[in-house]
Formats: structure tokens, C-alpha cells, sequence
């Protein structure tokens, strides 16, 4: 399958826009480690901001900035969502209500612990009917996701805005399902290039072969940390628009091979 | 209901719904369609870390009307890593989490024997089924509410379509547990009565748990005489709100239409409409205005949640199931539980099951964040 990028959105530690981590991918500037900031979306009515929560929150934060990026309207494009797993604290709360003796499990939290609450918001943040689906494939969630993005992209001849992000779970579950650190990547994907194409994805299902990795320990640790941050060898490949071909871990019995090239004519 | 194909049938034949009255710790008192017998499953030797409610009850779906042995047939002829896997839920094992909470230790520590990524993960199915059937294809598990395992379908076409296997897994299993009683009470959207769907009376849903699998492939060039075409599917978002649906059905009706598009078929080729009919107040009335505008009144429609109760994310797989059964059998199934159609819904919605040459089926399933599908089965030959 092949596919142009349009518009990358990313969120990390150290990571605060697409612009500036490609800067810091190429060597051009230096890396440091500031924390994540999260800031809720302005398209969205007060009323449906403050019931937000920080994995729809940062899912609409890093589709925003890749659809900017792009130059592309959300409303007429599909979307895919992946992440590992649900809002942390949302799933949190409820759990620890249905330990209480009241079992009184709140109607907002209730909502929000659907995983599709960021596609759910995204669709009323941007006013778009378009189809909007909500993956989870555990460490393979990018991976996976990118593969369905790929898919549809091609077979249905459309843009597709894919969005993955994983945010660090509190504990208990934390110690059960450890995230390193916070982190969300968006890219725009077209069948065909078009005047924002500055890179050309062609992807591939393989039989599983060693995952490509981060020479700095830094971002390796990141990698490793968070299934939405396994993008980072295919970011630094876009940022260096290097022709290069990247490994990525899939689920077991295959990996996903994307062979990245500047030709985007 | 029970397990099944014939089993599902005799009792859509029969008017036999599955739902019993059952009261929940906290004053929910409501029914719900809970399967029997899931306690004491064993899971195959080799997958006891992934053990719980959901699995289980995936395990006895992939045991019946011999899918396992299709599936196997499917491997010999294609090969493991050719097909994929496109499952869905909405919960998950998170009944396992729940339990495990409630045996946190004095520093607030899980059990040891919790098994997070085999249970609680969306996931867990995904892996867990693709062990079973020893698949290594891609694999996905979507979880987009309640429109999920219709929406796997569309995933497993495009993959198929893209070239990428030559068959596909689709299904998925979603059981009963705290988070959904709880939850969908809180909204006030559980009834105290077996669900009635389109009853003037009508008063919240009745949760059920299902689970059903489905073997996809590219169209041979001999179809077997009892296969099901999935000829057409759309998909749309609500855009409005997070746990209500649009109230003039327009993502219901786009979905519709976009499935219609797809198939390139018109409104008149379709003989029946399981319409995903929870029983909400808001809900019925949206989706009769959308199969309304879509359908005009004639094209006879019916909501089998008062069978199953509603399965959540496995609602599209089990109304996908049933669905294709209407199109095998000539049999459009009733609407067991409701008693007097509401009189403002004007589509044609069936109480009583009857036979008819169905030949064509659409089958709605829609969700919270306003997400939603609509397939469309045909029969083969």
C-alpha cells in the first residue's frame, strides 16, 4: 500500500509540536526533556471542554496541529483513533466506585470511559459526519493503526487522519500496565500526492523481523515506554526525509516494514 | 437464547426471549440477557492467563456450528499469516479489574494474579483468538461503542479489498459487567421491564452479553449455496453528543445511505431491517425518522433486542448473525416484549415474526460518540 504525508501533530516529553521535533530529530536543535502540556481544544462549547478528559484532550490537540499542518479540512476527512488503552483516570474512578458500597459511577465518567470518547468528541469539535473508527491493538497500537489507515486511505481513495495516543495509567493500574511517559502522534494520510505531500509511505506486512530503534537512549526509552511513541523511528525518518526503510513491531506472527521516500510526485 | 445457530433460530422462530428479571447490589433492579454456563468454562491449556467472563464466553462462540473447522480449512488454504483477525468489544475483561479492585491489598496493590494485557486490554480477545485459531495475520480490535463488531466489518473488507489477506476473522464478545449496569444506570437509561423497542411505553434498554464470529473471504468463483454476500456498509459520526444519540437520526440516516451507496443498491432491494431498536426513548425515535426519510414505510423493520437484550459491542456482530439467518431461513423475526407500536414511529415495525422471501437484510448498529453503521447481507445464490 502506498500513501503521502501531509501534516504530522505530535505530543511528548520534549516533544512540542511537529516542527520543533523535527528540528530536534535532525540534530538542528537540542533535545530537552520538558513535560508534556496538554491545553483542551478551543473548537468545543464550554460546557462539552469541561467535561473533557486528557486523552480527549490530547488525541484532538495533536489531530488539530496535523490537519493545520496539512492544510486539510477535518470536517470531510475519516479519522482512525488507536491508543492501548482507555482515560486512565476516568477508568480509575469508576472502578473505585464499583468497590465502594454505593457503586455510584458518575454518568460523565461513565461516557468517557468509552474508547471511543476522543473519536466521539473529535466528530462534535469538528463538525464532521465523516467515518471515525477507535482501535486498540495493546503494544501494536500505532503499528496496527497505521495499517488501517494505509488500508483505507487506498481501498477508499479518501484522506485519513490517523490519531494514536497513550497517557501513563495512575496506580494501581499503573503498576499492572506501565506507560512511561505521556505521548500522541498524528499524521495525514493521502492516496495520492498533493501540494502539502512532502513524503511518500509504502507499507507492507512482513514476517516478523527486529523492530527499528532509537540510537539515543533518550528516545529509545520513550520508544519503549509508550505504544504510541513506537512511531518515533518512522518521525525521525520523515524529519530527516531520508530514503529509509522502517520495522515496525506488529501483533505476534508479523511486523509492518514502511519504506519511506521523499518522491512525491 | 443459547449457542448457536440452531439454537439462535428456534428461539427467534419461537418468540423465546433470553432476558431474566435480575437485581444488581445498589437498588438496580432490571433484566438482562445473561448467558448461562460461562463460570465454569475452562479455557484451552496454554491460555489460563487470559481467562475471564469475556473470553470465555469468545471461546464457546468459536466452538459452535463447527467454525473452528472452517476457520482450520481457511488456514490450509490460505495460510495462517494471510488472514486477519478484526474483533471487537466494548468492555473487554474489565469484569477482572472490578474484582481485582475490590481485593486491593492494605497499600492499595493489585492481586499478583491480575492479568492486565490477557483481560482488562481491549485487546485481550484479539490475542486471544488469534492463539485459538492460531491466525498471524494483522489484527485489530475495534472498540467504537456500540456500532463496533458492525464496524469490524468494514475493516476486514478494506484489508481484504487492499490486497493485504485473502480472509478475515470478524466478530467479538462483549459480557456483562458493574462498569456497563452501573454506568448505563446512572444515565438513566435501564429499564426496570424486559426492553420493549417502538412500545409507546417504551423505558431504557435491557443489557445483554453475546459474542458470534464470522468468517470472511474474497468471493469465490463458486459460492456456496448457504453463504451471505456482505454486499454494502457506511459508516458516520453523530457529531452532536458523547451518550445521545442525534434526535433527527442524521448519522443513523447517512449510515444508511452510505451502506445503500456502497451496495449500489436502492431502498426498494432491501426485504428487511433489524434495526439496532434499544428500547431508549430518544434513540427509537431517531432511527424511525431516519429509516423513515431512508426507507419511506413500507420496508418491514424489527429490533431483536428484546431476544438478546442489548450486547453493546457485540450487538453488530449478533445482528449480523441473525440477519443472515433471516436471508437462510425466509424469516423475518419479530420484536418479542413490545406490545403496542408507538403511534408517532411510523416505519413499518414488525411485532410478530413471519415468513417471507428475504433476500436482502440491513443491519444497524449505533453507539455513544455518535458512531454508526449500517451493513447490508444478500444472499449468494
Amino acid at each position: 500500500m502506498r500513501v503521502y504525508v501531509e501534516g504530522i501533530g505530535i505530543k511528548g516529553v520534549g516533544f512540542e509540536n511537529w516542527a520543533s521535533t523535527a528540528a530536534i530529530l535532525t540534530g538542528q536543535s537540542d533535545y530537552a526533556p520538558s513535560p508534556v502540556t496538554i491545553t483542551p481544544t478551543p473548537l468545543l462549547p464550554a460546557n462539552e471542554r469541561r467535561r473533557m478528559v486528557q486523552t480527549v484532550k490530547l488525541s484532538i490537540q495533536v489531530g488539530t496541529e496535523a490537519f493545520e499542518n496539512a492544510k486539510r479540512n477535518p470536517q470531510d476527512t475519516a479519522t482512525i483513533f488507536t491508543s492501548s488503552g482507555g482515560d486512565g483516570e476516568t477508568i480509575h474512578g469508576i472502578l473505585e466506585a464499583l468497590a465502594s458500597t454505593e457503586r455510584d459511577v458518575s454518568p460523565t465518567r461513565f461516557h468517557n470511559s468509552v474508547h471511543n470518547a476522543p473519536s466521539g468528541y473529535w466528530s462534535i469539535a469538528t463538525k464532521t459526519h465523516e467515518p471515525t473508527t477507535s482501535l486498540c491493538i495493546h503494544d501494536a497500537s500505532f503499528t496496527g493503526g497505521l495499517l488501517e489507515a494505509a488500508a483505507q486511505a487506498t481501498v477508499d481513495d479518501r484522506a485519513v487522519g490517523l490519531i494514536s495516543y497513550d497517557l501513563p495509567y495512575p496506580e494501581p493500574l499503573h503498576s499492572v500496565r506501565p506507560i512511561g511517559s505521556t505521548f500522541a502522534v498524528s499524521l495525514i494520510l493521502t492516496p495520492s500526492p498533493s501540494e502539502a505531500s512532502f513524503a511518500c509511505l509504502t507499507i507492507s506486512l512482513e514476517p516478523p523481523t527486529p523492530p527499528t530503534t532509537m540510537t539515543d537512549p533518550r528516545w529509545e526509552a520513550i520508544r519503549v515506554g509508550n505504544p504510541s511513541a513506537r512511531s518515533l523511528p518512522l518521525l525521525e525518518a520523515l524529519a530527516k526525509g531520508a530514503e529509509t526503510t522502517v520495522s515496525l513491531e506488529n501483533v505476534a506472527g508479523n511486523s509492518v516494514k514502511i519504506a519511506v521516500s521523499r518522491n512525491v510526485a | 437464547m443459547g449457542s448457536g445457530l440452531p439454537a439462535t433460530l428456534s428461539a427467534l422462530e419461537a418468540g423465546r426471549s433470553g432476558l431474566r428479571h435480575q437485581t444488581f447490589a445498589g437498588g438496580v433492579d432490571t433484566w438482562t440477557g445473561t448467558i448461562d454456563g460461562l463460570d465454569t468454562v475452562k479455557l484451552p491449556a496454554g491460555l489460563a492467563d487470559f481467562d475471564c467472563r469475556n473470553n470465555r464466553m469468545a471461546a464457546v462462540a468459536l466452538q459452535q456450528d463447527g467454525f473452528t473447522d472452517a476457520v482450520a480449512a481457511a488456514r490450509q488454504k490460505y495460510g495462517a499469516h494471510r488472514i486477519g483477525l478484526f474483533l471487537g468489544t466494548s468492555t473487554s475483561g474489565i469484569e477482572q479489574t472490578e474484582l481485582a479492585y475490590e481485593q486491593r491489598d492494605a497499600s492499595g496493590r493489585l492481586p499478583p494474579d491480575f492479568h492486565y494485557a490477557e483481560t482488562h486490554n481491549s485487546f485481550s480477545v484479539g490475542r486471544f483468538a488469534a492463539r485459538l485459531l492460531d491466525i498471524t495475520g494483522p489484527a485489530v480490535v475495534v472498540s467504537a461503542a456500540c456500532a463496533t463488531t458492525a464496524k469490524a466489518f468494514g475493516n476486514a473488507a478494506r484489508m481484504i479489498e487492499a490486497g493485504i489477506i485473502d480472509a478475515a476473522i470478524v466478530g467479538g464478545a462483549d459480557t456483562l459487567c458493574s462498569t456497563t449496569i452501573y454506568g448505563f444506570h446512572s444515565l438513566g437509561l435501564v429499564s426496570s421491564n424486559p426492553c420493549h423497542p417502538f412500545d409507546a411505553a417504551r423505558d431504557g434498554i435491557s443489557i445483554g452479553e453475546g459474542a458470534g464470529f464470522a468468517l470472511v473471504e474474497k468471493l469465490p468463483a463458486q459460492r456456496p449455496a448457504d453463504a451471505i454476500l456482505l454486499r454494502g456498509f457506511g459508516e458516520s459520526s453523530d457529531a452532536y453528543h458523547m451518550s445521545s444519540p442525534h434526535p433527527e437520526g442524521i448519522g443513523a440516516r447517512m449510515a444508511m445511505e452510505r451502506a445503500l451507496q456502497s451496495a449500489k443498491l436502492s431502498p426498494a432491494d432491501i426485504d428487511y431491517i433489524n434495526v439496532h431498536g434499544t428500547a431508549t426513548l430518544v434513540g427509537d425515535a431517531a432511527e424511525d425518522r431516519a429509516v423513515v426519510e431512508v426507507f419511506g414505510r413500507q420496508t418491514p423493520c424489527s429490533s431483536t433486542k428484546g431476544y438478546t437484550g442489548h450486547t453493546l459491542g457485540a450487538a453488530g456482530i449478533v445482528e449480523t448473525i441473525i440477519s443472515a439467518l433471516a436471508i437462510q431461513h425466509n424469516f423475518i423475526p419479530g420484536s418479542v416484549h413490545t406490545g403496542k407500536i408507538d403511534p408517532a414511529l411510523q416505519s413499518n415495525f414488525l411485532t410478530q415474526g413471519n415468513s417471507a422471501p428475504v433476500n436482502r437484510v440491513m443491519s444497524n448498529s449505533f453507539g455513544f460518540g455518535g458512531s454508526n453503521c449500517s451493513l447490508i447481507l444478500e444472499r449468494a445464490c
